[in-house]
């Protein structure tokens, strides 16, 4: 989040949450084998209810939250969506819906704007209807395409969204002239990140060297072309980087994810840390979780580093990147993020970006499936790994 | 580049949004996913962008609220720079 201003480094104090992310309900019509949300969906049943999400809202906004995502899962599943958009209006929120576009319509998108929905950011898996419905899972295309010209049509601000990996990194110019088409106001090619169901898809996922150079100079060249009036964010994904990103901008530092289930997470991957108590919502009070509780304090800061972050001149820059996928990586979430090239286990990114670049393209490397995400390969897959 | 006059009547544009933060302790621009913390003049003229007084009745009321400067230089250019970003329109 672009922010003018900042507040001095290290203080002691803890600021609070600026952002809130309300993952709904991991229930959704798509199946995006890139999805971020943890492989065990199928286990987590009992969502909170409206209540607990309105009290949740107004402890959040109380802390000086500014602004809110209603993500997911497909946050439209939800029929509560409207009344919980009213109440976040009426806190003062800056509320963001992001959807895949599928379970709204041209009605229920201006009963969003009545109750005071600011922006909808709409997801798209590719340029084109027969990819795009293949990576999604769902026959969805056409119906994303409607929803986006609603969203202009009632004026809202919107952002598209298309998370790329190597099935469809090669389409960028077409990819970016659909934003064009629809009129977005903000574009954000997201380079796939590894998390959840992508982690477990990496080596399908994983674009070549040759498809990145192509992509960052496309999209370059429409930053330039749409200058003043598309806004395009385009970011080079971390495994081809010798640094880490700053993940979540710090932990416990600006956002704040709540889990369908109430559990309360400094992001939406670090529910599988382990020795981590995670606290619910049904619980503690947002200040609780957020200024008290172990788990929101366990990275907090930079005392927690081991070398070679402890000693980096570099620390308060990238504070020793992604937690999750240290652990993911490495096995331990308090080294350095592996993408650090100052990690001694550096390699374990390197080794498989070269590994993939070796074999994209060979047909037999290429037909091995995708895992779709859904609630079948969930229990499947999480009932194999205990 | 002087696209703003005295007599342009400027407004937020309606996809921001322009709100005092008490946490923050100060105004704010809110639009998708991100924020602008506004300084204390920042806030205090984007305040009176309210659609109704053009650009000269609001460097009055300000010179008024706080006198013993020359203000209009520093709002022009301010007002021109947040109609770059987009923050406000005028008519
Ligand atoms: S990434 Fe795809 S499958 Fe996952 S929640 Fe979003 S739309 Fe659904
Ligand atoms: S060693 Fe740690 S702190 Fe230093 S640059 Fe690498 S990840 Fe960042």
């Amino acid at each position: 989040m672009p922010m003018a201003g900042s507040a001095p480094a290290d203080s002691p104090v803890i600021k609070p949450p600026l952002w809130l992310l309300a993952e709904l309900t991991y229930a959704c019509p798509l199946q995006c084998p890139y999805c971020s949300n943890p492989m065990e969906i199928a286990g987590y049943k009992n969502e909170l209810d409206t209540a607990d999400w309105m009290r949740v809202l107004q402890q959040a906004r109380k802390m000086g939250a500014t602004q809110l995502g209603f993500s997911g899962g497909e946050p439209l599943v939800r029929r509560d969506l409207e009344q919980l958009i009213a109440e976040a209006r009426r806190l003062g929120f800056y509320t963001n819906l992001i959807t895949s576009g599928l379970g709204m319509d041209e009605k229920r998108i201006s009963a969003f704007k009545e109750a005071g929905l600011d922006h909808i950011q709409v997801s798209f898996q590719a340029s084109t209807g027969e990819l795009n419905n293949y990576i999604a899972g769902t026959d969805s295309f056409e119906h994303k395409k409607e929803m986006a010209r609603q969203v202009k049509k009632q004026g809202y601000p919107m952002v598209l969204c298309f998370v790329l990996h190597r099935k469809n990194e090669d389409q960028i110019r077409d990819i970016l002239e659909l934003a064009v088409a629809l009129e977005a106001d903000y574009v954000e090619l997201a380079t796939t990140q590894y998390y959840g169901w992508a982690y477990h898809n990496r080596e399908q996922l994983l674009p070549t060297r040759a498809q990145l150079a192509h992509a960052e100079a496309v999209a370059k060249e429409y930053q330039e072309k749409m200058k003043g009036r598309m806004k395009i964010y385009y970011v080079i994904p971390d495994y081809f980087e010798t640094r880490p990103k700053r993940c979540m901008d710090g932990w416990g530092s600006v956002f704040l994810t709540v889990a369908p289930d109430g559990t309360a997470l400094p992001c939406h991957a670090a529910r599988q840390l382990p020795g981590i108590e995670f606290p619910s919502v049904r619980d503690h009070d947002v200040a609780w979780i957020w200024n008290e509780s172990p788990a929101f304090n366990r990275f907090r800061g930079l005392d927690w580093m081991k070398e070679p972050c402890r000693s980096c001149p570099e620390k308060e820059k990238d504070l020793g990147g992604c937690r999750c996928q240290a652990f993911m990586l490495t096995g331990d979430a308090a080294n350095a993020d592996p993408v650090c090239d100052k990690s001694p286990l550096h390699h374990l990114v390197t080794d498989e970006v070269e590994r993939v670049q070796q074999l994209a393209g060979k047909k037999e490397f290429e037909a091995k499936p995708l895992v779709f995400r859904n609630m079948a390969n969930s229990k499947r897959l999480t009932e194999a790994a205990n | 580049m002087g696209t703003i006059t005295d007599a342009h009547v400027p407004f937020i544009t309606p996809q921001f949004r322009f709100q005092w933060e008490e946490v923050q302790n100060c105004h704010v621009i809110l639009y998708p996913e991100g924020m602008v913390k506004l300084s204390a003049s920042a806030g205090e003229i984007l305040r009176r962008c309210d659609g109704l007084r053009n650009v000269g009745a609001i460097i009055t009321d300000l010179e008024q609220q706080f006198p013993g400067a020359d203000l209009g230089p520093d709002v022009r250019k301010f007002l021109e720079d947040a109609h770059a970003h987009g923050w406000i329109r005028t008519r």
